[in-house]
């Protein structure tokens, strides 16, 4: 049951004037009031709800192959449902490899640009950064993925080949198959791969992350940075010394939650990848998967079970992003810049 | 004794060896790295010449602000020299990408049937000039109009919800909201594909799409108005609230109009996100060619699901419309973004000039009203004062005045 404390009437023993020692006068609320608090207070748990309610009806549709498959869903590196034959484990690899190469990308620019904007542009133009960065994380997942898909495959393509030749004995950035030295070699080897769709998504996610660490640099308290400055500092040693540290659980909540958002990208994924369903360990190497992109493939055609197998997928994707976001929200509210703005 | 002949001081920050040092820089970085790359090295690529110019920038950079300076300022240089060229490095990668889809949609969108015909009646071979995405753009336009009646009161009302009624509860639904601003497109679409479609039946169709468009616009509808709403002065609140207002009246007369034209960004911001997804359409709503103009029944398509679909087209011509279809939708964002920049203005209290303008006006006329009746009623006493002079104390006197008749 819902407390509301400003609603309570305690039954007053009688006139103002006989008022007891220790009870507090309560004020009477209006009709209008009254339903005002009962109308807010039900539309925070009709969002809440809905929330769950995702949730749950994941879980339930989800059962019957979660049942079915048991234990052998998270260590299983195929995908036909039905033949009974199906695990997430290469998927959910491909998933975390794009996340976490996305936000490995985006995190320099993402910090750069927030620093930029709060310590170095020119007052008088800083809305139109902050606009134009919003703009960045408003523009349409197709968009991207047609530029990923037309432009950045064609032209990356040279660059990455480079780096599988010359780094490639670090064994993640190997190409086995593809020798870049034979002039024969299909340039395919290297497109639709994890990497490419990694770049794309990063230029997705970092305008998210930078909204979140600009508003804490912004916060940085103006006395600590004068008194920097009044002993000497410069400004990067001002930055160094007040704002990165004040900004500091900014960073990392922000870094989660651009890692929430590149672990649920499906549309710019999709467009790029060309599907596997085993553990890809070669970035650079064609073939990636991720759950989104998975579901997007793979809906249409999906028998009834194929289906509950494809909502067993997106449960665990619903999981583990909201793990990933609730432990950044938590750490930005918990940061000297959260609390100083929590209402 | 002649005056002290005083040195104009320079209060500007930038010097001419500071702006000589980045020219010079620039310069050699280039001229080195065109010397590596078609002399010296077998390097070859763009991506090549950007990444190697890019550190011999920073070197000799770094070199020649180290010959004037102490190690102290070089640290200062190259730090504001790397933050500003990643930042501009986003912005131009922002701007590459908007312009390379306008420049791609070009060929298909200077062709009026782009946006009066749709593809029922089309073949994949036919030309640009005949076919184009009107059932895309009226499904997009339909699918948000209903999810904006959806989300725009709730969404509204749990912000309102959130900032005047802090405690627990409100805290806890604010951090479910922001850990739903994540919540991957593809999971609510799944989510009402398996209450709207598999649980209760229903057919695929615009009013599913709009469920799901909603369902992914709720937290960053209800997070943005939420910032806006605790911006709004405490002062204000807490006068109307003493001049004898209820809370609810506060709120619909004080503290929304003060934030009106945050609230209407941030409406506008959960829009152009809705309007841009693609996955809870593609889910929900399915493919078809023809325009439909009915939400509840029938595939209905959304110029997103449109473009993700047409790309894989083997047709060039298909392609060529699936950038045409990019771009408007590019175009849509574009234009809601202007609107809420111009209809964000300032923080709540603060006014554009016009409406300053206006303000003032007002006040003008009110200043001269009041200052009439005041003076009505001075005339009043004098007036009174007299005439009991004359007529004696107990007289009624009725007469007419500025401020109306009196007695």
């Amino acid at each position: 049951m819902i407390e509301f404390p400003e609603l309570t009437e305690r039954p007053s023993a009688g006139t103002a004037a006989t008022t007891s020692i220790g009870s507090r006068p309560k004020a009477r609320l209006s009709m209008a009031d009254r339903v005002f608090a009962l109308v807010a207070h039900g539309s925070g748990v009709t969002v809440l709800l809905i929330m769950g309610l995702v949730g749950l009806f994941l879980a339930a549709r989800a059962g019957q192959a979660l049942s079915k498959a048991g234990f052998a869903f998270f260590t299983t590196q195929a995908w036909e449902p039905d033949s009974g034959d199906f695990g997430i484990a290469g998927i959910l690899t491909g998933t975390i490899l794009i996340g976490v190469f996305a936000i490995m990308m985006a995190t320099p620019f993402a910090i750069a640009t927030a620093l930029y904007i709060s310590e170095y542009a020119p007052t008088k133009l800083k809305r139109s950064f902050v606009s134009l960065v919003d703009l960045m994380a408003a523009v349409p997942s197709v968009v991207y993925g047609l530029w990923g898909a037309f432009f950045l495959q064609e032209h990356a393509v040279g660059a990455l080949n480079w780096v599988a030749t010359y780094l490639g004995w670090i064994p993640f950035l190997s190409v086995p198959g593809h020798d870049s030295r034979d002039p024969l070699a299909s340039p395919t080897d290297l497109k639709s791969s994890t990497f490419l769709a990694a770049m794309v998504v990063a230029m997705m996610v970092t305008p998210i992350a930078s909204s979140v660490m600009r508003e804490a640099f912004s916060q940085a308290p103006a006395g600590e940075r004068e008194s920097a400055y009044a002993l000497g500092a410069t400004r990067w040693g001002m930055i160094r010394a007040v704002v990165l540290p004040y900004g500091r659980g900014a960073i990392i909540g922000g870094t989660m939650l651009g890692l929430g958002r590149a672990l649920g990208e499906t549309i710019t994924v999709t467009m790029i990848i060309s599907p596997v369903f085993v553990i890809q360990p070669h970035v650079l190497e064609k073939g990636a998967i991720s759950v989104s992109s998975l579901i997007a493939l793979r809906y249409g055609e999906a028998s009834d079970f194929g289906l509950s197998a494809l909502f067993a997928a997106g449960l665990a994707l619903f999981l583990m992003t909201m793990a990933v976001n609730f432990i950044a929200s938590i750490i930005v509210s918990r940061s000297r810049s959260g609390s100083a703005s929590e209402g | 004794m002649p005056a002290r002949i005083q040195i104009r001081r320079q209060v500007s920050q930038r010097r001419e060896t500071d702006v000589l040092a980045l020219v010079g820089a620039v310069a050699a970085a280039a001229s080195l790295t065109w010397l590596l790359f078609t002399q010296i090295a077998p390097f070859s690529g763009a991506l090549g010449w950007l990444a190697v110019g890019y550190l011999t920038f920073l070197g000799v950079y770094a070199l020649l602000v180290s010959l004037d300076e102490n190690a102290l300022t070089v640290r200062d240089r190259l730090a504001a020299a790397v933050i500003q060229s990643l930042a501009g490095v986003l912005l131009l990668i922002l701007v590459f990408v908007i312009g390379y889809i306008l420049v791609q949609g070009v060929t298909a969108m200077i062709h009026s049937n782009f946006y009066t015909q749709d593809l029922s009646a089309t073949s994949p071979l036919d030309p640009l000039t005949r076919g184009g995405v009107l059932h895309g753009v009226v499904g997009t336009l339909i699918e948000i109009t209903i999810a904006l009646l959806i989300t725009v009161p709730l969404g509204l009302t749990c912000s309102v919800f959130l900032s005047e009624f802090p405690g627990s509860f409100a805290r806890l639904v604010r951090t479910f909201v922001e850990a739903m601003t994540a919540l991957p497109s593809i999971v609510a679409g799944l989510f009402i594909y398996s209450t709207y479609i598999l649980t209760f039946g229903l057919q695929k169709s615009g009013f599913a799409a709009s469920l799901a468009m909603s369902v992914m616009m709720f937290p960053i509808i209800i997070r943005a108005a939420d910032v806006v709403l605790r911006l709004v002065p405490g002062s204000l609140t807490e006068a109307s609230l003493a001049l004898g207002a209820s809370r609810w009246r506060t709120v619909w007369h004080v503290t929304l109009p003060s934030a009106r034209s945050g609230l209407a960004t941030a409406v506008i911001l959960g829009t152009a996100r809705g309007i841009g997804e693609t996955s809870p359409v593609l889910l929900t709503a399915g493919y078809g060619g023809g325009l439909n103009l009915d939400p509840r029944s029938g595939p209905m398509v959304s110029l997103p699901l449109l473009a993700f679909t047409l790309r894989n087209s083997p047709q060039h011509v298909m392609v060529a419309r699936a950038f045409g279809a990019a771009s408007l939708l590019m175009v849509l964002v574009l234009l809601l973004f202007v609107v809420a920049r111009r209809l964000g203005g300032q923080g709540p209290g603060v006014l554009t000039p016009k409406q300053q303008r206006r303000r003032d006006h007002q006040s003008t006329l009110d200043a001269g009203r009041i200052a009439g009746r005041i003076a009505g009623r001075i005339a009043d006493r004098r007036l009174r004062a007299r005439a009991a002079d004359v007529v004696g104390p107990d007289a009624e006197l009725r007469y007419e005045t500025q401020s109306g008749v009196s007695q």
